[in-house]
Formats: structure tokens, sequence, C-alpha cells
């Protein structure tokens, strides 16, 4: 028997530096690599999180790279390792490898007009493209954003998202829900996220629409901006799929050749449209 | 090209079994069945095999193997696991060389994967062309019945000897050290020429057309009914992937010791047929019904891998059609008739 020390299946060690309790089930965690390196990621791209005994699990990064002391992870506790991680405390260890998957094309957004389309926790990859096009403001065009949950009390990143209402430089910000519970207070729109669709502003000419959310979301939100003239390769979805090695090999994520892990999670519909199992 | 008379090929197999470096494994009979295990003498090997359970797949990519040890006893251990026995493995017939050629293309794109790579890098593979053929097998008609690459030597039967066709200089360098070789003389060629020209009349099976149509008859098919029909019997235990010499899928698993201490993070065989194959936490499945995990086996096979690497992934062995207990995993059946329905 002889070992070697060098694989792609090796995560590296990280610490949890700061945890938020964004809603009922989900909660923000700050991680740092303990080689003090930023993560180098895409808005869009994910890690796979590794809690050793548990195991390893794909998670989308929500902080936008232009945050180098670290990043953020929102994670629903929903599975074996989501669910420890919600167990953990600051200062914690985990094992981190990636960045992976493609992530979203900001060179090819720049100059253009955006309408981000969120919902639930599909929110949280977006963040991370909405606070770089934030961050690099003048770089593009109109911003309009779009998210949509299935309670007030299930609002990520609450505070952020009502900042952005106010703020100079986004043209069009709509929030909904699907019901509001008795007691529940909220100012905003109730019903599904296509009914906000119709009423935004935006050029479908010239936006560029980026859809994020749970996998029945996407064909209803598609026909909505097909409805107000978006062209196919102006929408641009992220996919989830299950995932192991995240490296294109473990065969769990293909959309018959396309490998999610590696070719996606970010497609432009255009190129996914006619690939059955995709949407 | 070499020769080497039987007693002496005997003779070759028991030197290399004596010697420590590397563990000698071939083919033996088992249970009315052949099977791949540790040779402990030249006697036990059978070169005469129709078709193994299972492929030599299972030495490059173990069903259950570690990656990573982790103590949890201190705040983050982990250390990486690639553990190689260096193997010289004889009695593969060409399909199987193919199919391991397939998996090292895979192992190989884009992050090379060493724990399958280092494997196959320690080990010598020792073809063997087939004197008998499985009834299921289709391998002549899929073009993988011989092979002029991906082993280090190659054994034909000519009768009193084997013919050996070297396919490296490891295999070349195990000749000189273990061996009593000749060079075949023209009786030997000729004897040679005649045994692989033989070899595809002895096929019950084959494909009707050319593999080379399959990536387009199968994107002509993807709404056939044939898939719902078959699938209706499908148990989804995924027999088909568990034999199948070029499904690579696997499922990353942390293992526990009993003192919750130590523990392994194992990779183990998976199988696109298995319920929750495509199944994220949330419960949602993106392949949910048994036909839309049936068809993409067969289509993985005939046209998604070769979109991605240009080869066709069914080698012809036939060993699914062989394990799948109703009866439905016949890829020559399936692709036969596919064929007619694309016209």
């Amino acid at each position: 028997m002889t070992r070697e020390n060098i694989t792609i299946y090796t995560p590296r060690p990280a610490t949890i530096k700061r945890i938020e309790q964004m809603t009922e089930n989900e909660k923000l965690f700050e991680i740092a690599l303990d080689d003090n390196m930023p993560l180098g990621h895409n808005p869009g791209q994910f890690v796979e999180v590794s809690i050793m005994g548990i195991g390893e699990a794909p998670i989308s990064i929500s902080s936008p790279p232009t945050k180098t002391d670290g990043f953020e992870l929102c994670v629903r506790a929903v599975g074996n390792v989501t669910k420890a991680m919600h167990a953990m405390n600051v200062g914690d260890k985990l094992g981190i490898r990636g960045p992976f998957g493609n992530g979203f094309n900001t060179s090819m957004l720049k100059g253009r007009d955006l309408l981000f389309i969120c919902g639930g926790l599909g929110f949280a990859p977006m963040r991370s493209l909405i606070n770089y096009v934030l961050a690099y403001r003048r770089d593009y065009g109109e911003v309009a954003i779009l998210y949509g949950c299935k309670r007030p009390c299930d609002l990520l990143f609450a505070d952020e998202v009502r900042r952005w209402k106010s703020m100079d430089g986004i043209l069009d910000h709509h929030l909904t829900v699907d019901e509001v519970c008795e007691g529940e207070s909220w100012e905003h729109d109730i019903g599904v996220i296509t009914t906000l669709i119709p009423k935004t502003k935006f050029d479908p000419e010239t936006t560029y629409a980026l859809v994020c959310g749970p996998p029945v979301m996407y064909r209803y939100v598609i026909k909505s901006l097909k409805e107000r003239g978006m062209p196919d390769d102006h929408i641009i979805v992220s996919l989830e799929r299950r995932m192991k090695c995240g490296l294109g090999k473990c065969g769990h994520c293909q959309i018959n050749s396309t490998y999610v892990c590696q070719d996606g999670p970010v497609f432009v519909y255009s190129e996914i449209k006619d690939l059955q199992e995709a949407l | 090209m070499r020769v080497i008379k039987k007693e002496d090929f005997k003779e070759f197999v028991n030197l290399l079994i004596g010697d420590d470096t590397k563990e000698v494994v071939g083919v033996k009979a088992k249970g009315g069945k052949f099977v791949y295990d540790e040779l402990s003498s030249a006697d036990e090997l059978r070169l005469d095999f129709d078709v193994t359970v299972l492929s030599p797949k299972k030495y490059f990519m173990p069903p259950v193997e570690t990656l990573l040890r982790y103590d949890l006893s201190s705040d983050f251990k982990v250390e990486p696991v690639n553990e190689v026995t260096p193997l010289i493995i004889i009695g593969i017939h060409p399909y199987d060389l193919i199919a391991l050629q397939q998996l090292e293309t895979v192992f190989r794109d884009t992050y090379p994967d060493a724990n399958h790579l280092l494997k196959l890098e320690r080990s010598i593979l020792i073809g063997t062309n087939m004197q008998n053929v499985s009834p299921h097998s289709f391998a002549a008609s899929m073009g993988t019945a011989t092979t002029r690459y991906g082993y280090d030597l190659m054994l034909t039967d000519i009768g009193d000897s084997y013919y050996i066709e070297i396919g490296s200089d490891r295999g070349e360098d195990l000749l000189e050290r273990y061996a009593r070789v000749s060079k075949p003389d023209k009786t030997h060629e000729q004897r040679f020429e005649s045994v692989i020209n033989g070899i595809e009349s002895k096929f019950q099976k084959a494909l009707n057309f050319p593999p080379e149509e399959l990536p387009s008859i199968l994107a002509r098919t993807y709404d056939s009914k044939l898939w719902a029909e078959k699938a209706e019997k499908c148990l989804s235990c995924g027999s088909c992937n568990l034999v199948c010499p070029t499904c690579y899928c696997f499922d990353v698993q942390d293992v526990t010791e009993l003192n919750l201490r130590r523990g392994e993070r194992i990779r183990t065989w998976d199988g696109c047929l298995l319920e929750d194959f495509a199944k994220v936490a949330t419960g949602e499945n993106f392949r949910e019904d048994r036909a839309s995990r049936y068809r993409h086996r067969f289509m993985r096979k005939g046209k998604f891998l070769y979109e991605r690497f240009g080869f066709i992934a069914c080698v012809g062995c036939g060993r699914c059609a062989s394990g799948c207990l109703p009866d439905i995993a016949d890829p020559v059946e399936i692709y036969n008739t596919l064929k007619e329905e694309a016209l």
C-alpha cells in the first residue's frame, strides 16, 4: 500500500467567523479559509462544504467577490450537512472545496440593463451578483429587482433588501409573498412572483433577466418574460441539481450531456430550451 | 510480437505470482461463472472464459474506496488517501480494455482524479483475445471484439502456444525478465491471423447498424414509447449499472468509527437507475419516474458521453443483459428497435 497526498477530493480547512439567524430555517454563515486566501469566486459559483463525519454538500456563495476577508453562505437546514451546519458555532471548523461551476458572466452583462428575479432560497446566489453589480454600479445599465418568498418571515437579507428599495440606481424593486399569516405585517405585494413581471419597469430589448428560484418557478417566469417580449438569449437561469463531486465525475448533476457542476449552474435559456429535463 | 509455449506461459505466471512487487490477478472459475480474483497458482487461470461477472473496473474504481481519513478529536484533521495496490491483471478481453480506456479518459478530464489514475498507472494489463463468447455479447458489432491499444501485453491462444502482442515497454520488460519467449514464425503468424479472423463469427448477437449511427438514432428517439414500455418492468435495482464496465457514477459518504473519533470519507458505486440518484435534499427528484431513469442510461451510453468525450460508452459485453432480472436491459435489442423507429 502506498499513499499519495494530492487529491481533488481534499477539502481546505476553514473557520466559521459569524452566524446570523436569518429566518426560522435559514442561517447566514461567514466563513474564512484558514490559509487566509480569498475564495476567488465569481457570483453564481458554489462551494462543496464538508463537515467531517456528516458529509459534503454543494452550497451557493451569497457574498460578492468584492468581499475578500471571507465569504458568506446562506444555508437552509434541510439535509444532513445543512442541519449539522445549523448546529455549529462561531469558531467551528469545516472543509471547503471549490469554488465550482461557471457563475454569471459579469463581463458579458456589462453595460446591459439587468432584471433580477429571485424566488425563495434562489435569492442566495443572486445576492452575490446583485452586490457585485452595485459595487461596480456604473459598469451596468438599469437595475430592477424582483424577489418573492412564501411568507414575510421567510424574507432573506431583509434589511439589505429593504434598503435597496429606496436606493438610487435601482430603477424598480418589488417584493412579494405567497401568503401573509395573521399577525404578520407586510406592505408589499402578495401573489406568485410572475404577477410582478407585467408591472415592472424594464425594456425587454435591452434587459437581461437573471432568474434563480425553486425548480417549479422557471417555466412560469420564462413564459411571463417572453410575453413581455424578452428574447431567449436575454434570459439567464441558475439551476439546481444533486451533486457529489463538483468536478464532472460523479454523474449526479447530469442533464443529458450537460454537467451542471461544470457547464453550469448558470445557463442562457436559449442554449438549454431544447435540452430535455433541464427546466 | 512473441510466442510462448503454454507450459512456459504457466511458468511465467507462477514466476509473477512468486514475485512480491505486484499482486497477480486473473480470471478464475467461481460458481459456474468467471471472476477476477487473486491468483495463487497459474493452474487457476481460465483464459477460456466467456465473460466475467464484473469487469476489471473494480480494481481501478473499487466498489468502496477511501478518499479521506478524518479525526474528529481535533479541530479539523483530514488526510487524503489514495490506496494503490500495484497489480498485474491477466486475461482482459478487448471490450474491457476499451472500457478501461474510456474510464481513464473520464477520470483524466479537466480535474485529474489521482485515486483512479494512479491505480491504472501502477498496474500491468495483460489482455487476451476471446476464445469463447457470452451469448449476450455483441462486442464484434461495436468494434470492441479486438483492440490494438489499451494493453501492455495481449495473448492469443494459437493451440500449443500463446501469440503475444506487445503494447508497451513495461510489457516487453516483463517478458524479458520472466518469460521464455521466441519470435513467431510463419506458422504462428498464420494461426494468429486465422484465430483473429474467426472471432467475429462466434457472436450470437449484433447491432444491425454501425455504432457511429447511435447518437443520431437516439437523438430521434428521445420521445419513443419504448422507454416507458420497457421501464414498466424496471425494478430500479441498478444491477445494469453495477455490472457495467463503463458506468462510473459514484456516491460519497462519511463513515465514522464507533468511537466517534476517526472515520473515513468513502466513495461507492452509484447507479442512475436507482430512485434517489437525482434527488436533492428538498425532495425534488429531477428524474423521478422509472422511464426517465431507464432512458437516461441508454442515452448516456449512446449519446450523452459521445457528445462529451467522443466515444460510445457501450462496449457490447452484454453483462447488463444477463444481469437484469426482468430482462429489459439488453442494449442490442433496445438499439436495434430504436434504429427501426428512427427510420
